[in-house]
């Protein structure tokens, strides 16, 4: 019993990963309708960034907000730069747009570092804490802590202040949000924005967990993609819940079934895509969309 | 009551490669209700649309001195410009009281806009039942009630109303249209109204201009136009 608790534990831990991936996922999606292919690759950028200033000899909770700070800056930037251009323009276009910065964010990060791996500080320290029989490490508390601080300043900032009103409106209705005054462009790219700074997050926190390389984000990508399918790719409740029905899913998996094993278990996500987009393509949380004929 | 609080001059809009404004040019004086009327394909929301920002325009559109041809929707709004969308413009998911402070938007003065809050409900006693629903479950006619109530939350200087009574039943219509006149005259708010149920617009406007295939062909005061019933017949093809 014990030991199945263990493997829960280990899932939730790497699905809070999950779940922040799924919510910058999720985010752009609201606000723009945009699949962002290219997320990971952003996270990854990110975790460089931080790496980048541990190494120049910055303590680690400054680099990351400096991490933080760029990522938005960056966010907010690739939307006025690169998505401003296509908006409107067909899906497929903007889906190509998104990989092809899939692939220049991937080609810029080894370019600049090198695809050699890197090691990366962990932020948490080691050991764990015993919790009703199950041993639980820091390194898990502490990831919990952060998706969970994340969560919460989001909640609070689309609930609770005037700009996120505003963003849920153009979210909601664009062409009403201008009428009222809100600048609908601006908007868009403070999606973006926040949306790197989630990202950035989950990047941070899987790079101590793997090694950091430019190809670190690539699974955990598409298991972001199964997280926000389940939850609903509208629903940021629904990516966190996703995120961590998933990480739970691919352990447990990977512990119990012999013959998923570790090898296997990255296919676990691509089931349960597959059986979400057959079952019920809104996902858990998410809204069908319905037109009136 | 100043002459041309709204000067509107050889105003051409469309779409693309469709033209549908051919120089459209109106007046209207601070405090007035103000009815646009016509048959459908007319150019009645592609002038209100040009108003606010919402299509490419040219022309001279000045309000109270401001030039606003050319300008962005958010732009226009905060020259105190509201537009009540064709449609309603609702925020679905959101409730009747975000639906409201969303309105109130571009507003600094928070105390008078909560107070102007409380104005609205008091307006619409149905929004205020309803101030923590999801916008979306409202029926059409709150919807309306809920479009005008945000429209009234920026405290406008030019109201604009595209086809309030479409899709809603003859009471609620009249009710509507009662509270426009209400805030008209309790707070001279300048509006433009545009209808195709000519009676009640031509009910409670001043002045009124008649469209058609983009021009302007008949205009004056509502009552001498309400009188002239062999006119209005043959250019909206019914009686009012």
């Amino acid at each position: 019993m014990s030991e199945f608790l263990q493997q829960v534990v280990e899932g939730l831990g790497a699905g809070a990963i999950y779940a922040s991936l799924a919510l910058a996922l999720v985010l752009i999606y609201r606000f723009t309708g945009i699949v962002n292919f290219a997320q990971g690759e952003l996270a990854m950028f990110s975790a460089y960034i931080a790496w980048q200033c541990v190494h120049a000899g910055l303590p680690f909770w400054l680099a990351l907000l400096i991490t933080l700070a760029v990522s938005f800056t960056g966010g907010m930037l690739i939307e006025r730069v690169v998505i401003r251009p296509v908006e409107g323009a067909p899906e497929l276009t903007v889906v190509i747009i998104t990989v092809g910065l899939f692939i220049f964010v991937n080609a810029a990060a080894g370019w600049i570092w090198s695809f050699l791996i890197k090691d990366f500080p962990n932020p948490f320290p080691g050991g764990a804490a015993e919790l009703g029989g199950v041993a639980v490490g820091y390194a898990t508390l502490g990831i919990f802590v952060v998706v969970g601080v994340v969560m919460g300043l989001l909640y609070l900032l689309f609930q609770h202040t005037k700009i996120g009103l505003a963003m849920r409106a153009v979210s909601a209705n664009p062409d009403s949000a201008r009428l009222v005054g809100i600048r609908v462009g601006w908007m868009l790219a403070l999606g973006w924005g926040l949306a790197a700074m989630v990202g950035a997050v989950s990047g941070v926190l899987v790079a101590p967990q793997l090694f950091l390389e430019p190809n670190m984000m690539g699974g955990v990508l598409i298991y972001a993609f199964a997280a926000a399918t389940l939850g609903g790719f509208d629903s940021p409740v629904g990516a966190v819940v996703g995120g961590l029905v998933v990480g739970v899913a691919e352990t447990l998996a990977g512990a119990y079934v012999d013959a998923i094993g570790a090898d296997l278990k990255v296919g676990v996500p691509l089931v349960i895509i597959l059986a979400v987009l057959l079952l019920r393509p809104q996902g858990l949380f998410g809204h069908a969309e319905v037109e009136r004929a | 009551m100043s002459e041309n609080f709204l000067t509107v001059e050889d105003l051409h809009a469309g779409y693309g490669a469709a033209r549908v404004l051919h120089g459209v040019s109106l007046t209207v004086g601070q405090g007035e209700i103000c009815a646009i009327l016509g048959p459908n394909g007319a150019g009645k929301t592609t002038t209100l649309r040009a108003l606010s920002g919402g299509v490419r325009a040219r022309g001279t559109i000045r309000l109270d001195g401001t030039d606003l041809a050319g300008r962005s929707p958010d732009a226009v709004a905060r020259h105190g410009v509201a537009h009540v969308p064709e449609g309603r413009g609702t925020f679905m998911p959101l409730t009747v009281e975000e639906n409201l402070r969303l309105g109130a938007y571009l507003r600094r003065d928070k105390a008078a806009a909560e107070s102007d809050l409380e104005r609205v409900y008091g307006h619409f006693p149905v929004l205020a039942e309803r101030r923590g629903q999801a916008a979306g479950s409202l029926s059409g006619g709150e919807q309306q009630m809920l479009a005008i109530g945000r429209a009234l939350m920026l405290r406008p200087r030019l109201l604009l109303l595209d086809e309030p009574s479409l899709g809603l039943a003859p009471l609620v219509t009249r009710e509507l249209f009662g509270i426009v006149q209400a805030v008209n005259e309790e707070e001279r708010t300048t509006v433009i109204v545009v209808e195709q149920n000519a009676h009640l617009a031509l009910g409670i406007a001043h002045q009124a201009h008649v469209l058609e295939s983009g021009r302007i062909v008949l205009s004056g005061p509502a009552e001498q136009i309400r009188a002239d019933e062999q006119v209005v017949k043959s250019y909206l093809g019914y009686r009012v």
